[in-house]
């Protein structure tokens, strides 16, 4: 994909809440002191009034969110996944989840693909932590045009929102007539070996593995999953039903997140033999981020290796 | 304010009393020592400060209370039904299973509930959300919240001060119900917050230290934090934890303990008493 275009779906996040800021009054965006990280910036350049700095202390930024919520605000809080998600789960959980109040979370600089900062940056727990909590809804776009459409959506949506973004440029593979849904799932190529089912950056490393799955005569199945949660079941069945194999692939831990949403769908509804590529229980470290993820199985060729040895080819 | 006022204040106060031990009565459990203690501040919110509407609980320019120490909410729901959000009969559902008065303040059940508490320290950032959000829409509502002593343990509460002060949130008011005792016992003995009023100072506030149940000095606080530009206030106010149950009255033991029986018999004999020397009976 060396010709494709990449872009972080950080950037995207930014340019997304400015172009939304023109049309929508009461959207506004929180931060805690890292708007030229989460690209912010951009929306703050825009509308600074509607921009507000909480400075380095998250749990209250959370907080304040949800307060402006009930007022009839749309508040997009944002920083980190490692403290939106993890240094701040509990206000999360008590003032957002159980109030049920409208607030977007956008957590930039999810995964192991943070690189250089190192392990205490790269979170690998978000998608457990937020899918725990009762009616959010935690999304992972992959490129740039569906983190775009996710933000869009989730301005759209009315009640708590998640969203995970990426510090690193990746491949832009929609289409600009790319349709998003929240829940829905999207089939990139059909496949009858095995089924992929990836999320965030992940979904490109899918695509490519398909492609060299193909010349040794694998048949695989590319899903790209954005919505975590509410999972869509359907595609997943669909997957199971046809494939009779899966392989969930993403950058989190294997504990809590896609691979294991969609294990615990199959194990009830149809039991499916399913391989998990995330990142194995253990904490990352620095280095750069194209690296990292390759040392951590989290590549093409990975996924091209499980795939083999699962479908016996 | 007048006597005849002041009077009548007193009197409902005395019924929030009342109202908050059958609450925790009727429950079995919940927190009887801090709902008295702010039993006052609840009736002067309710029945003289906030510009709210029973009949239209979500107006959109109201103005807001947010319970940051919500596991007072007997005095909440108290006050609430007295001013007639929702029914004095049904207090002592509270915390029954399948009842929408639940343990803690919910926004989405309880009629009058501005924001669902019960996590300390996270109301005051809530609140502090809705003053700036007030500010921003060009609206004219005030936001207070109530902290108790012991919840500004919490290192939220102080993250929450320094965003009031700096976005200037003079609509804005925090009150800290200082009764003096949490759990574990005395506030001072478990872990200091003293001095508060030197520290909400130098964090920006402008603060008033009143004695929380003289309705002269709580008028005369709320007018000075309506009166004051520029910054927001505080409003910190001497209690007494348990206030007018004799027997609960300064002991940490009722911070979290319903009365059995026969000590609400006692207790709403002693309210009563109280109601029947204000109502000059």
């Amino acid at each position: 994909m060396a010709d494709v275009k990449k872009i972080a779906t950080r950037d995207s996040y930014g340019n997304a809440l400015a172009a939304l800021g023109a049309e929508h009054e009461n959207l506004v965006v929180l931060d805690a002191d890292l708007a030229g990280a989460t690209k912010t910036g951009v929306f703050k350049k825009a509308f600074p009034e509607r921009h507000f700095d909480c400075g380095i202390a998250e749990a209250n930024m959370i907080c304040v969110a949800a307060g402006m919520s009930t007022t009839g605000l749309v508040p997009f809080a944002s920083s980190f996944a490692m403290f939106a998600a993890g240094r701040a789960f509990e206000q999360v959980r008590n003032s957002i989840g159980y109030p049920h109040l409208n607030v977007k979370i956008g957590a930039t600089h999810g995964g192991i693909s943070v690189g250089e900062d190192g392990a205490s940056h790269q979170c690998c727990e978000d998608f457990a932590l937020m899918r725990t909590i009762p009616g959010m809804v935690v999304m992972s776009p992959s490129d740039d045009i569906e983190a775009k459409a996710c933000v869009k959506a989730a301005y759209e949506h009315v009640g708590p929102v998640y969203m995970r973004f990426g510090r690193a440029a990746c491949p832009v593979f929609h289409g600009e007539d790319f349709q998003f849904e929240i829940g829905k799932g999207e089939m990139i190529s059909d496949g009858t070996d095995v089924a992929i089912i990836a999320t965030g950056i992940m979904v490109a490393e899918a695509i490519e593995a398909a492609k060299v799955l193909a010349e040794s005569g694998i048949s695989a199945r590319v899903i790209n999953i954005c919505t975590i949660k509410p999972l869509d079941e359907e595609i997943v069945l669909q997957a199971a039903r046809d494939c009779g194999k899966i392989i969930t692939c993403e950058e989190h831990s294997v504990i809590g997140g896609l691979g294991e949403a969609v294990c615990s769908l199959l194990s009830e509804k149809l039991p499916t033999p399913v391989k998990r590529i995330g990142v194995n229980d253990e904490f990352g470290h620095s280095g750069p981020a194209a690296a990292l993820l390759k040392q951590f199985g989290l590549s093409a060729d990975h996924i091209v290796e499980v795939a083999k040895e699962f479908v016996g080819k | 304010m007048t006597a005849a006022e002041k009077k009548q204040l007193a009197i409902t106060a005395c019924k929030v009393r009342m109202g908050i031990v059958t609450a925790t009565h009727g429950a079995k459990a919940g927190h009887p020592g801090g709902s008295l203690s702010a039993a006052d501040l609840f009736t002067y919110l309710y029945f003289k400060e906030l510009n709210v509407d029973p009949a239209n609980p979500k107006a959109p320019d109201r103005d807001r209370f947010v319970l940051s120490k919500g596991h007072t909410a007997p005095g909440l729901y108290s006050a609430l039904a007295l001013r007639g959000f929702f029914p004095v009969e049904d207090l002592p559902t509270l915390r029954h299973i399948d009842s929408y008065l639940q343990g803690h303040p919910n926004m989405n059940t309880v009629p009058g509930v501005d924001m669902s508490t019960g996590s300390l320290g996270q109301g005051i950032s809530v609140a502090a959300g809705m003053a700036k959000a007030a500010k921003l829409q060009n609206k004219d509502f005030r936001v207070y919240t109530l902290l108790g002593d012991g919840e500004i343990q919490e290192g939220q509460v102080w993250e929450a001060c320094m965003l009031a002060a700096h976005y200037k949130l003079d609509n804005f008011c925090a009150i800290v119900d200082n009764n003096g005792l949490q759990i574990d016992g005395n506030v001072a003995d478990v872990m200091s917050p003293y001095p508060i009023v030197d520290k909400l100072e130098a964090f920006g506030f402008k603060v008033c230290a009143i004695d929380g149940h003289d309705f002269d000095q709580i008028e005369a606080a709320m007018n000075t934090a309506r009166e004051t530009k520029g910054q927001p206030t505080a409003i910190v106010m001497k209690t007494v934890k348990g206030k007018d149950v004799s027997f609960m009255e300064n002991n940490a033991g009722w911070h979290g303990k319903a009365p059995n029986d026969a000590e609400h018999e006692q207790a709403i004999g002693e309210l009563k008493a109280i109601l029947a020397e204000l109502e000059g009976k």
